[in-house]
């Protein structure tokens, strides 16, 4: 398990603005009638959205109301799962993958980069407040190794001096192009195809 | 190799394009009022034909599986659900499904649902795999334009409705029963089995759930008969399977081959070879991070399907191969598994949530020679304590690659960590100190 804890300063209120609201309502509706809890999580990510990527106390507590649940219900979900952040993460969230495949492929690298880039330790905000990395477990793009995810999107097929060339971006408020840093098509091999030969290119 | 015409997902590196169009090209949706025409008797029978076994881990046949939903609706609705949450260590094969396959995942959907009798549908898609589940989205809203969802979904008569349920970064939201509570809007704690879900599942109802990789080869099963793909692979191993090759490879890929393929071949003619040459190889995790290593003497021989790696202790498992060279320390490697483990595990069942982080703790000591002799057996232990003892499959699969180690790799532990017993050492690490012999020893 890991030990997560609600941010120290929280805002008094939260209210989901318009297109919040109409998003959050969509949700609701693709689940049978009397089971809207169902759309806790995600309108847990529309909060997150909403604020900065993180989630206060009060948008539980806005949406438990929402729900009709109780409040504990959907406190338990925003802590259980590691998606939703509880304390401020910055507007770029940079999560470096270090599980098996990619620490042997060199993620260790990737936080040294981050480490040198956005802050000495994890889950902490950069001087200028607008970017924190932390390490998190696979993030199932293996074959890519070792690779990061910065907000939505993934970066692959990295090394040190690429890392710190999209951190560098990053910090100015660039969003770099997502994908492979290798240059490689999609997951196949590179420059070693074997299959599917006549569909290539074509 | 398989030939080029007998693979499933001819668009796995996305050569052609995903939408509706190339992907009609390809033979999606050509046909789907035809199949649906034969009855859901005649396609349970030909997918139990084909011997697919659930691409999502446990290898459970998936003509049984729709077998056990009831065969009248009752008052409660029956539900499909689509098991996304790709988190494996070593697997990334649904990913391109969703991000490059998804017709073939949304008509498979639309039979499976006719053939279990669901109207609903529900995608459960890992959190981070956001911007994927965005194209197969788009992909689901091309298909609602086109009529093959919604009412008289292509034609077939059958009503069906597709909806995205994106996770949020739980590996255990992949065991079902977690997935189901995931789903409900509750933490993804695994459920007791029985009842099973095919019976009592999703809100309580009847709920057939099968992995992304099983429902995508489903319509191409069907077109081609049951026969044809009982052909490839062998006996109750039959068809094809995206097996994902990563670590220290040279070229690491997806690449779709035959079931029984042999380890050595998908190494080095799709994955380019071992990084410094095979014999700098030193293990290979065969089936995603849980299921035990196997070294190297037997990679020359092994081949890649259920039974086969059963026979070696190990099992397919996601068919994410992780190739470990001579170059990486195994004890480190292990021990980074078992830190995710420790961080994955829900809390819910004791063994579990203590063990998997004893066994982390152990293991970067031995990673760093701090263990003593008597500890090596004292993990094993632990991971005895752990595997059956829990609700779910997690308690095994933390605890069996730890056991993959010990059986493999017990001597290489033993010559870092040949301390003397703490007792004798009076090394000070609390939670492993016996009180009551250090008592007997000052006494």
């Amino acid at each position: 398990m890991s030990l997560r804890r609600p941010a120290k300063d929280q805002p008094d209120s939260f209210k989901f603005n318009a297109s919040s609201l109409e998003a959050a309502n969509s949700i609701v509706a693709k689940y049978p009638e009397g089971k809207q809890h169902s759309a806790v999580m995600a309108l847990l990510y529309i909060a997150q959205r909403q604020n900065n990527n993180w989630i206060p106390l009060a948008a539980m507590k806005y949406i438990a109301n929402f729900l009709d649940m109780p409040y504990i219900k959907v406190y338990e979900v925003a802590t259980f799962y590691t998606m939703y952040n509880l304390s401020p993460v910055g507007k770029y969230f940079v999560q470096v993958c270090t599980t098996t495949p990619c620490m042997i492929r060199g993620a260790n690298q990737l936080v040294e980069a981050c480490k040198e880039k956005i802050s000495e330790n994890e889950c902490e905000l950069s001087n200028d407040k607008s970017c924190s990395w932390m390490e998190v477990e696979c993030l199932g793009a293996c074959v890519n190794a070792p690779m990061m995810q910065i907000n939505d999107d993934y970066y692959e097929d990295l090394d040190k001096q690429k890392t710190l060339d999209i951190l560098d971006k990053i910090l100015n408020g660039e969003t770099p192009k997502p994908g492979s840093y290798r240059g490689r098509v999609n997951n196949e091999p590179e420059n070693n195809r074997k299959t599917l030969m006549d569909l290539k290119n074509a | 190799m398989l030939k080029d015409q007998d693979r499933i997902f001819q668009n796995l590196y996305n050569d052609k394009g995903s939408d509706l169009s190339s992907s009609q090209q390809r033979g999606d949706w050509i046909n789907t009022k035809e199949i649906t025409d034969k009855g859901r008797d005649w396609i349970i029978n030909e997918i139990k034909e084909s011997q697919l076994r659930g691409r999502g881990g446990a290898g459970f046949p998936t003509g049984l599986k729709w077998s056990f939903a009831p065969k009248e609706v009752g008052s409660r609705p029956h539900y499909l659900v689509i098991n996304g949450d790709e988190s494996e260590p070593g697997t990334c094969k649904d990913r391109d499904i969703l991000r490059f396959e998804p017709h073939k995942l949304i008509e498979g959907c639309l039979i499976a649902s006719y053939a279990v009798q669901a109207h609903v549908c529900y995608i459960y898609i890992r959190g981070e795999y956001f911007v994927d589940g965005q194209k197969l989205q788009a992909a689901i809203d091309e298909a609602y334009e086109k009529k093959f969802l919604g009412k008289n979904a292509a034609g077939t008569g059958w009503d069906l409705d597709i909806y995205i349920h994106y996770g949020a970064g739980a590996y255990i939201c992949g065991e079902e029963t977690a997935l189901l509570e995931s789903i409900e809007g509750k933490k993804g704690q695994p459920r007791l089995k029985p009842p099973f879900p095919a019976l009592i599942g999703l809100y309580g109802c009847p709920t057939i759930i099968n992995n992304v990789e099983t429902i995508a080869v489903v319509p191409t099963i069907l077109r081609r008969g049951g026969k044809w793909f009982a052909s490839l692979g062998r006996e109750k191993n039959t068809g094809t399977k995206i097996f994902c090759i990563s670590g220290n490879v040279n070229t690491p890929c997806n690449v779709e081959e035959e079931m029984n393929i042999p380890l050595k071949e998908l190494i080095e003619v799709h994955a380019g070879g071992v990084i410094g040459g095979w014999d700098n190889l030193q293990a290979v995790i065969p089936g995603g991070s849980s299921m035990p290593l196997i070294p190297k003497e037997k990679c020359e021989t092994l081949t890649m399907d259920f039974d086969s790696l059963m026979a070696e202790k190990s099992g397919l498992g996601t068919a994410g191969i992780v190739v470990i060279n001579k170059d990486q320390d195994i004890i480190k490697c292990m021990a980074r598994i078992a830190r995710f483990y420790k961080h994955e595990s829900c809390g819910q069942c004791t063994p579990c949530r203590e063990g998997s982080g004893w066994m982390w703790r152990m293991l970067e000591r031995m990673a760093k020679g701090d263990a003593t002799k008597d500890e090596v057996d004292m993990l094993g232990d632990v991971t005895n304590q752990i595997a059956g003892h829990t609700i779910c499959a997690f308690g095994e699969g933390s605890s069996w690659p730890v056991q993959g180690l010990l059986r493999h790799f017990k001597k290489e532990i033993e010559k870092r960590n040949n301390l003397d017993p703490i007792v004798q050492k009076k090394n000070n690490i609390p939670y492993l100190v016996d009180q009551h012999l250090l008592d007997k020893k000052n006494a």
